[in-house]
C-alpha cells in the first residue's frame, strides 16, 4: 500500500504543475499586471508611474512566462510564472498582493471554517443515513411516500432560502440565537448552532435521497434475503448487513470532501459573518489578487488528491476484497 | 411495570420542563451577538460590510479604511464637526498654520502678493507640546533605556503573533519630526502613497527624494531581500523640515490653497519612526505585524483588535490628553442638543466595536433589534424604514418611530454622472452639431425618473459639476442648468422633450437619422454591469434615448477592459463618479481641466474634456481664496461646462443614517473622518430597549416538534404490530 500511495503521490505532481499553468494562463487572461495594480492602487489618482512602481515592487514587471531577454535557463525562471508558482510546492504561500502573509490568513481562518463545516458534514451524515435507512425500513408505507416527497421538495429548495429562511425565523422572530457573527471560547456555540442546522437541514433532501437509492439497491441483495430468512430483526438486517455493504459508495461520496471542509462556504459564511475562508478565494479574484488566487488553487488541488487517495485507502478498510497495489 | 411507569414520569418532567421553559419570562436576550458583561457598557455597536485594506496613514484611501484611521491618527488639521459650511480649526496644531508666500529666491512677499510673483508657498506648523502616542510596544524601554523590542531577532518573534503578545508597552511625546518622517514616507517605493503623484507635483523636491528612495531601496533588497528597511531619517526632503522640537515647514511649489485640506487627512499624520523601524524587523511581516495591520497614533481611540473577517474594536487611548466638545455650531444645533456637552472632555465613548456584515440582511435586523447602534438603508429595507409624505418629505415608517429611531439626512459631496468621450467623433468635440446632440440627450435623459425608480428618491439631479455643500454651488433659479430646465413656479422644471427633439433636428439627427449619412444613428454605452439590478437600469437609459430614436447599444464588459478601454479614450458614453476629498470646487472642475486628460496623461478628466477658457480660469480659481471675485469666475466656468454639456450632471446621492434613541450627537459630516470622539451612548436604555425587544419565542419549537411526533407515531405502532406481532 505505501508503494502505491508514494506512485500516487508522484501522479500528483504533473496534475499540481497542470493546474497552476492553467490557473495563471486564465487568471492572467482575464487581468493583466496594470489592471492588477490599477485595481491595488485604488480609484483616485492613479498615475502611470505609480502602476509601473507597483508592478515592479511586486515582481509583474517581468514577462508572464519566457523572458527572451534573458540567457539560458534564465528564460524561464526570469518571469512571474517561474516566481510566483515555484514556491507553492514547498507549501511557502508568501504574501498576498495586498501585503498579508497568506499561510498565516489560512491558519486564522481555517478553524472558523471547519467549526462550521465539520459538525455540519458529521450530524448530515448521520442523520441522512439514519433517515434513509428509515425511509428503507418503511418502505410501501405513508411515511416512505411523504418523506420521499418532503425529501424531493426539499431538495428543490435553494440553500440561500434556508438561509434566508432559517435567519428570519429563528433570529428575527424567534429571538433565539444571533442572526449572524462568531463568539469566541465558550461563547461560539450560539453562533454555529443555527448555520450547523441550516447546512444539516439543506442538504437532508439531497442526501438522504441519495443513500435511500443506495440502501434500496443492496436489500434486493441474496444476503439480505437471507438474513431474513434467518430471521435477523429488519432494524438489524438494516443498520448491520445493508450499511456496511453499501459503504462502499458512502465512502466514494464521502471521504474526498472530507480535506476540502476547512476550505469553508462561501454563502454560509457570508450570510452568518463566519469569518472564514470561505470568501477568501472570491475576495481574492475580486480584488485581482493573484497570489491568493494561485495559493488556494494549489492547495484545493492537493487536497482534493489527498481526498483521492484516502477514499482509496477507506476502499480496503471496509472491503478486504479491495488490495492497494 | 416499573419501566413504564418511570418513563411516563420521565415524559412527565420533559414536558413541564418546557412549558415552564417556552412560558417563563427569561431575563436575557438570547440573541446577544455580545458577551453579556458588555450590555451596559459604554460602548458602540456598528458594522463594516468590506474589510479595509491599508490601515497605513501613507496608504489608506477609502472610505472603509479612514473610519478607522481617522479615529486613530491625528493631522495638525481637522474640520469643524459642527459648523457649516464646512471648516478647518487645527487638531494636533496649537494654530492654523502660517503660509508664507515666497519668490523664487525663496524671499517672502508679503501677506497678498501677486499671484505670478509666488514662486513657493511654505506652511510654518506648530504642534501642541505634550501629546502623546498610544500605548505601544515599539516605544517600550528596558531597565537600561534601550528598546525593548528592537533586533529582536526570528528566535524572540516566537509565539508573537499578534501586536498584543508584547507584553511590554510605552510612549513618548509627539514631536514634529514625527511629522516630517511621514511626509517623506509617502515617497517610499514600497508604500506606493495614492497620494505621491499628486504631492510629488506640489512639495519641493518630493519627486526627487522618491528616485532617491528608489535606488537606496533597490540596492538594499538585492542586499537584504524581505528584511530590507529604508531607514527614512538618513535622508533629507528638501521641502519639509522640522525647525524645532514642536514646529515644522513645507514648502510647495507655487499656490496651492488646498493643501490646506490635505493637512487634515491622515497622509498628514505623524509617525514615529521607532514604530517603522519595529515592523520593519524580519519575522514581523511573516506574522502580519505590520504598521498596516497595527496602527499606532496620539488620536482618542486605538485599534487593540483587528480581524477584519470578523470585527475591528477601537478602545479609548488611556494616553489621549482630552479635547473639549465644540461650544458652537450652526443655527439649530443647540435646539437638536447637540451643543448639550459643550466644553466637556472627549471621546465620550470608551470603546467600539465594528462587526463584518457582508449581507443586508443580518446587518439591518441587527439594527432593528438594537445590537447595532446605527445604520445606513438600503433598497431592500427602504419601505420599512421610510415613508413619504403628501408633500414629498421624508419621513420614519410608524414602525421606526415607536422604537425611537431617527433619520437624517444630507446631500452627499459626489456626483455620479454619464460622461461623453470628447474624443470620439460622433458625441465628441466642439462642433455645434455634437454640442446640441449632447444638449438634446441631456433633456431626454430624465434623472427625477431615475432617482424616483433606482435610488428610493435617495438623490437630487445635478445641476453642474459641482455638488450641494461646496463652494461654488448655487441654490434656487441661480443655480439650475438652463439648458435642461426652466424656472416654473419656484421649481427646477425640466425642459420638454419637443426642445430636445428641436436640437436634435438641428444637429441634423432628425427622427434619430444621421442627414449625412441617411442611417439610424447608434450610440454606444460601454458599462460594467455585474448585478441582477443593472438590468433595469441599462432598460431604463435606452428608453432615454429611444425618446430622441438614438438606438443605443450596451456594451456590457469587465471592470479591467473598462479601464483599457477609458485610458485608451475607445469608448463612447460611460457612467463615473467622484467623492470630494475636501470641500472646494477645485476638487470637481479639476475632473474637467484638459491637461488633466486620462487619454495620454491617466489624469482624472475621464470625458477628455479641453476648453482653452475653462482652463485657463481653471488656473486663475485654483488658487484664489473664497469670495465674490471667485465665485464669479467658477459661475463662468459652470456655465462653459454646461453649454459644452461633456456630461449629463447626473446625480448627487443624498445619504440616509437612522440611529438609535440613545446615541448622541449625531449630525452628518461629509468631511470630518474623525467623528467618533464626539459621539455619546446612553448604555442604560440601549440595555433595556434590547431586552425588550428580544424576548426568546419558544413555543413554535415544541408545537414543530408535536407535529413530528405526530406524523410518525403511526408508523411506529404499525411497525411494533408488524414486529411484535402485538396490540398496543
Amino acid at each position: 500500500m505505501i508503494s502505491y500511495i508514494i506512485r500516487r503521490l508522484l501522479y500528483a505532481i504533473p496534475i499540481l504543475i497542470g493546474v497552476n499553468i492553467i490557473t495563471f494562463v486564465l487568471f492572467f487572461v482575464v487581468n493583466s499586471p496594470d489592471n492588477m495594480a490599477r485595481m491595488h492602487l485604488g480609484m483616485k489618482h492613479v498615475t502611470p508611474e505609480a502602476v509601473q512602481q507597483w508592478k515592479h515592487e511586486h515582481g509583474y514587471d517581468k514577462p508572464l512566462i519566457y523572458n527572451a531577454q534573458q540567457q539560458g535557463a534564465k528564460k524561464l525562471t526570469d518571469t512571474i510564472f517561474y516566481n510566483k508558482s515555484v514556491k507553492l510546492f514547498a507549501f511557502r504561500f508568501g504574501q498576498s498582493d495586498s501585503g498579508r502573509n497568506i499561510a498565516y490568513d489560512i491558519r486564522q481562518r481555517m478553524w472558523p471554517s471547519l467549526s462550521i463545516a465539520l459538525p455540519t458534514f458529521m450530524v448530515g451524515l448521520l442523520l441522512n443515513i439514519t433517515l434513509a435507512l428509515l425511509l428503507v425500513f418503511f418502505r410501501h408505507t405513508y411515511i416512505d411516500f411523504w418523506g420521499v416527497v418532503t425529501l424531493v421538495v426539499m431538495m428543490s429548495i435553494s440553500s440561500l432560502f434556508y438561509i434566508i429562511g432559517g435567519q428570519y425565523l429563528v433570529g428575527k422572530l424567534l429571538h433565539l440565537v444571533p442572526i449572524s457573527g462568531y463568539g469566541e471560547g465558550g461563547n461560539v456555540w450560539k453562533f454555529l448552532i443555527l448555520p450547523v442546522v441550516i447546512g444539516v437541514v439543506s442538504g437532508i433532501g439531497g442526501g438522504t435521497r441519495w443513500y435511500r437509492t443506495i440502501f434500496l439497491e443492496e436489500t434486493g441483495k441474496d444476503y439480505v434475503r437471507t438474513a431474513r430468512a434467518k430471521g435477523v430483526s429488519e432494524l438489524r438486517v438494516l443498520f448491520r448487513h445493508v450499511l456496511k455493504n453499501a459503504m462502499i459508495p458512502i465512502l466514494t461520496g464521502v471521504v474526498v470532501v472530507i480535506p476540502m471542509l476547512f476550505m469553508g462556504s462561501l454563502i454560509l459564511e457570508s450570510f452568518f459573518g463566519i469569518p472564514g475562508l470561505g470568501s477568501y478565494t472570491i475576495d481574492a479574484i475580486n480584488k485581482q489578487d493573484f497570489a491568493i488566487v494561485r495559493a488556494m488553487v494549489f492547495l484545493g488541488s492537493v487536497l482534493y488528491i489527498v481526498g483521492l487517495i484516502l477514499t482509496d485507502i477507506s476502499y480496503t478498510l471496509v472491503d478486504p476484497r479491495v488490495r492497494l497495489e | 411495570m416499573l419501566v413504564r411507569s418511570m418513563r411516563g414520569w420521565f415524559l412527565f418532567r420533559f414536558l413541564m420542563l418546557c412549558i415552564l421553559v417556552s412560558a417563563a419570562p427569561l431575563e436575557a436576550a438570547w440573541n446577544n451577538p455580545y458577551p453579556p458583561q458588555e450590555s451596559t457598557q459604554n460602548i458602540f455597536y456598528s458594522s463594516f460590510g468590506e474589510r479595509p485594506n491599508h490601515l497605513d496613514p501613507a496608504r489608506s484611501y477609502s472610505s472603509n479604511e479612514i473610519t478607522f484611521t481617522g479615529q486613530i491618527y491625528e493631522p495638525p488639521l481637522q474640520y469643524h464637526y459642527l459648523k457649516r459650511p464646512y471648516e478647518l480649526i487645527p487638531l494636533a496644531a496649537e494654530s492654523m498654520p502660517q503660509t508664507i508666500y515666497l519668490d523664487a529666491q525663496s524671499q517672502p512677499l508679503g501677506d497678498h502678493p501677486a499671484p505670478e510673483s509666488i514662486a513657493y508657498t511654505l506652511y510654518r506648523i506648530s504642534i501642541r507640546p505634550g501629546i502623546l502616542y498610544q500605548p505601544h510596544p515599539a516605544f517600550a524601554r528596558d531597565v537600561f533605556g534601550a528598546p525593548s523590542y528592537l533586533d529582536m531577532g526570528r528566535k524572540r518573534l516566537r509565539g508573537m503573533n499578534k501586536l498584543s503578545d508584547f507584553r511590554e508597552t510605552g510612549t513618548r511625546e509627539l514631536v514634529a519630526s514625527d511629522y516630517v518622517y511621514e511626509i517623506k514616507r509617502l515617497a517610499h517605493p514600497a508604500l506606493q502613497s495614492p497620494i505621491f503623484g499628486l504631492m510629488s507635483e506640489y512639495i519641493v523636491g518630493l519627486a526627487d527624494y522618491a528616485k532617491t528612495l528608489q535606488t537606496a531601496w533597490d540596492a538594499l533588497k538585492k542586499k537584504k531581500g524581505e528584511n530590507a528597511f529604508l531607514d527614512l531619517q538618513r535622508y533629507d526632503l528638501e521641502g519639509v523640515r522640522a525647525t524645532g522640537r514642536y514646529t515644522y515647514e513645507i514648502k510647495i511649489y507655487g499656490k496651492y490653497p488646498q493643501m490646506k485640506y490635505w493637512l487634515a487627512m491622515p497622509f498628514f499624520a505623524p509617525m514615529p519612526p521607532e514604530a517603522d523601524r519595529f515592523y520593519s524587523q524580519p519575522g514581523m511581516k511573516q506574522r502580519n505585524i505590520t504598521l498596516d495591520w497595527y496602527p499606532v497614533g496620539t488620536g482618542p481611540y486605538m485599534l487593540t483588535v483587528n480581524n477584519p473577517n470578523r470585527k475591528m474594536v477601537l478602545e479609548r487611548n488611556p494616553n489621549f490628553r482630552g479635547e473639549p466638545y465644540p461650544s458652537e455650531g450652526e443655527p439649530g444645533d443647540a435646539e437638536q442638543g447637540l451643543l448639550k456637552m459643550a466644553g466637556k472632555s472627549m471621546p465620550f465613548i470608551d470603546k467600539a466595536v465594528y462587526s463584518l456584515e457582508k449581507e443586508a440582511i443580518p446587518q439591518w435586523t441587527k439594527f432593528l433589534q438594537g445590537y447595532y447602534d446605527v445604520s445606513g438603508i438600503n433598497s431592500d429595507s427602504f419601505d420599512q424604514a421610510i415613508q413619504f409624505g403628501a408633500q414629498g418629505d421624508v419621513g420614519l415608517t410608524p414602525n421606526m418611530r415607536e422604537k425611537g429611531i431617527k433619520l437624517k439626512t444630507t446631500v452627499q459631496s459626489s456626483i455620479f454622472y454619464l460622461g461623453f468621450n470628447m474624443l470620439d467623433p460622433v458625441v465628441g468635440g466642439n462642433s455645434e452639431r455634437a454640442k446640441k446632440l449632447r444638449q438634446a440627450i441631456a433633456i431626454a435623459a430624465d434623472y427625477e425618473e431615475y432617482i424616483a425608480i433606482f435610488s428610493n428618491g435617495r438623490g437630487i439631479p445635478a445641476q453642474g459639476p459641482i455638488p450641494p455643500g461646496i463652494f461654488g454651488y448655487r441654490e434656487g433659479k441661480q443655480g439650475i442648468n438652463p439648458l435642461v430646465y426652466d424656472w416654473i413656479d419656484g421649481k427646477a422644471v425640466r425642459k420638454p422633450l419637443t426642445e430636445a427633439l428641436r436640437l436634435m433636428k438641428e444637429a441634423g439627427y432628425e427622427n434619430g437619422i444621421d442627414a449625412q449619412t441617411g442611417k439610424p444613428l447608434t450610440l454606444y454605452f460601454d458599462v460594467t454591469a455585474t448585478g441582477p439590478d443593472d438590468k433595469a437600469v441599462l432598460d431604463w437609459w435606452r428608453k432615454q434615448f429611444d425618446k430622441l430614436h438614438i438606438n443605443l447599444v450596451i456594451r456590457n464588459t469587465t471592470y479591467n477592459r473598462f479601464q483599457e478601454k477609458m485610458l485608451k479614450g475607445t469608448e463612447q458614453l460611460f457612467r463615473w463618479g467622484w467623492n470630494a476629498d475636501y470641500p472646494d470646487p477645485e476638487n470637481f472642475l479639476f475632473l474637467l481641466y484638459g491637461p488633466n486628460k486620462k487619454v495620454g496623461k491617466g489624469g482624472e478628466n475621464a470625458a477628455n474634456y479641453e476648453n482653452a477658457e475653462f482652463d485657463a480660469l481653471f488656473v486663475k480659481m485654483k488658487n484664489m481664496d473664497n469670495g465674490p471675485e471667485r465665485q464669479a469666475i467658477i459661475d463662468r466656468m459652470v456655465d462653459i461646462v454646461r453649454r459644452d454639456s461633456p456630461w449629463l450632471w447626473g446625480i448627487n446621492p443624498k445619504s440616509f443614517a437612522l440611529y438609535h434613541a440613545w446615541y448622541g450627537n449625531a449630525k452628518p459630516n461629509l468631511m470630518a473622518n474623525n467623528g467618533l470622539k464626539y459621539k455619546t451612548i446612553d448604555a442604560k436604555l440601549r440595555h433595556d430597549r434590547r431586552e425588550q425587544w428580544n424576548q426568546p419565542v419558544l413555543w413554535p419549537l415544541f408545537a414543530a416538534l408535536a407535529l413530528i411526533i405526530a406524523f410518525l407515531v403511526p408508523g411506529f405502532i404499525g411497525w411494533w404490530r408488524r414486529e411484535h406481532g402485538a396490540n398496543l
